[in-house]
């Protein structure tokens, strides 16, 4: 169970837009809120193209176990750095924490593995959520396969499941 | 009998205001610490030691990322989304940490051939001090010689010519 974080970067689902506020699924015990606003470039009159169920790459602002948390896609001196709606197409899945602090270690072998591989993009999220986009379906569902049994396999058994793959 | 008894006023109503503009600067002052003096002894306070507030070592950190030293969670591989991965370069690729190489090499003000060449006058001229005369006699002789040589030629050199028609 993922608890908010002051600073966390997470990925949130947006499940419903109350006039200047949408709600976002965070995989904790409560929805954060993401203000229309928070957005790089936003205006009153420019707002940003959000509709319920897409993919949010933010960072909270507010998270403490009195308040509802909120998030915002902009950093602060009002760059997006990256933060904002993820595109389309992708897949989107759920690991453990654990995993992801691995994954986004300083040194992570699996990433740089399969970074060898093929062109794909990924974004981590600090509340277990993972999406990857690869030019195929197919080489999305590999890495996401891969990502997904990282966490029970060994480096030996990983590199040799790499092997068979760049061999094909 | 009018002047004989005056009327004399409570404590309370000399302490109003509109009592007090008359009096003096010190006056007031003799009033207010009176009322302090007053107030603090019908102050309660605790007859305790005074309890130092232990200064606690202990930070708590909630998130991660600080922690572990975490990457940013965004990245791309080979090229796949240009937005990205320009300028998060590091996030992708591992940064190689580059070696600081160390200049070991002071720069000399003066080059060392420099300071051969000029090592070099250096000890003829001090050298002449310490001749004896004899020896600078001869040294003089020797630069008068090497003068003469040079002027003829330089006087051949100075004539006018005249210009041939």
């Amino acid at each position: 169970q993922y608890v908010p974080v002051k600073g966390d970067h997470v990925i949130g689902i947006v499940t419903a837009k109350a006039g200047d506020v949408f709600k976002l699924d965070v995989g904790g015990s409560e929805q954060a809120s993401l203000s229309y606003l928070a957005f790089e470039g936003a205006t009153k009159r420019n707002r940003p193209n959000v509709q319920v169920g897409d993919l949010i790459y933010g960072q909270f602002l507010v998270a403490n176990k009195d308040m509802e948390p909120e998030m915002v896609c902009i950093d602060s001196s009002g760059r997006s750095s990256g933060m904002g709606i993820i595109g389309q197409d992708g897949f989107l899945f759920k690991v453990s924490l654990g995993l992801i602090r691995k994954l986004l270690a300083p040194k992570c072998e699996i990433i740089q593995e399969l970074s060898q591989l093929y062109p794909f993009e990924l974004v981590l999220g600090m509340n277990g959520r993972i999406w990857v986009k690869a030019k195929t379906v197919q080489q999305t569902l590999i890495v996401v396969n891969i990502l997904e049994a990282c966490e029970y396999m060994t480096a030996e058994q990983r590199k040799q499941a790499l092997a068979k793959l760049s061999g094909k | 009998m009018a002047g004989e008894v005056k009327t004399k006023l409570s404590k309370n109503l000399l302490r109003m205001k509109f009592m007090q503009r008359g009096l003096d600067s010190q006056t007031k002052k003799q009033l207010e610490e009176e009322e302090k003096k007053i107030i603090s002894e019908e102050h309660w306070y605790l007859d305790l030691p005074d309890l130092k507030e232990k200064e606690s070592f202990i930070i708590e950190e909630r998130s991660f990322m600080p922690c572990e030293d975490l990457l940013y969670g965004r990245m791309s591989f080979k090229g796949f989304n240009p937005e990205i991965e320009v300028p998060f370069k590091c996030s992708g690729l591992r940064c190689k940490e580059e070696e600081i190489e160390v200049d070991d090499k002071m720069e000399a003000d003066v080059s060392d051939e420099e300071m051969a060449r000029r090592y070099e006058t250096l000890v003829g001229t001090i050298g002449k001090k310490f001749l004896r005369k004899r020896d600078q006699r001869v040294l003089q002789d020797e630069d008068e010689d090497g003068n003469s040589n040079t002027r003829p030629s330089k006087k051949a050199k100075k004539k006018f010519l005249k210009p041939q028609d």
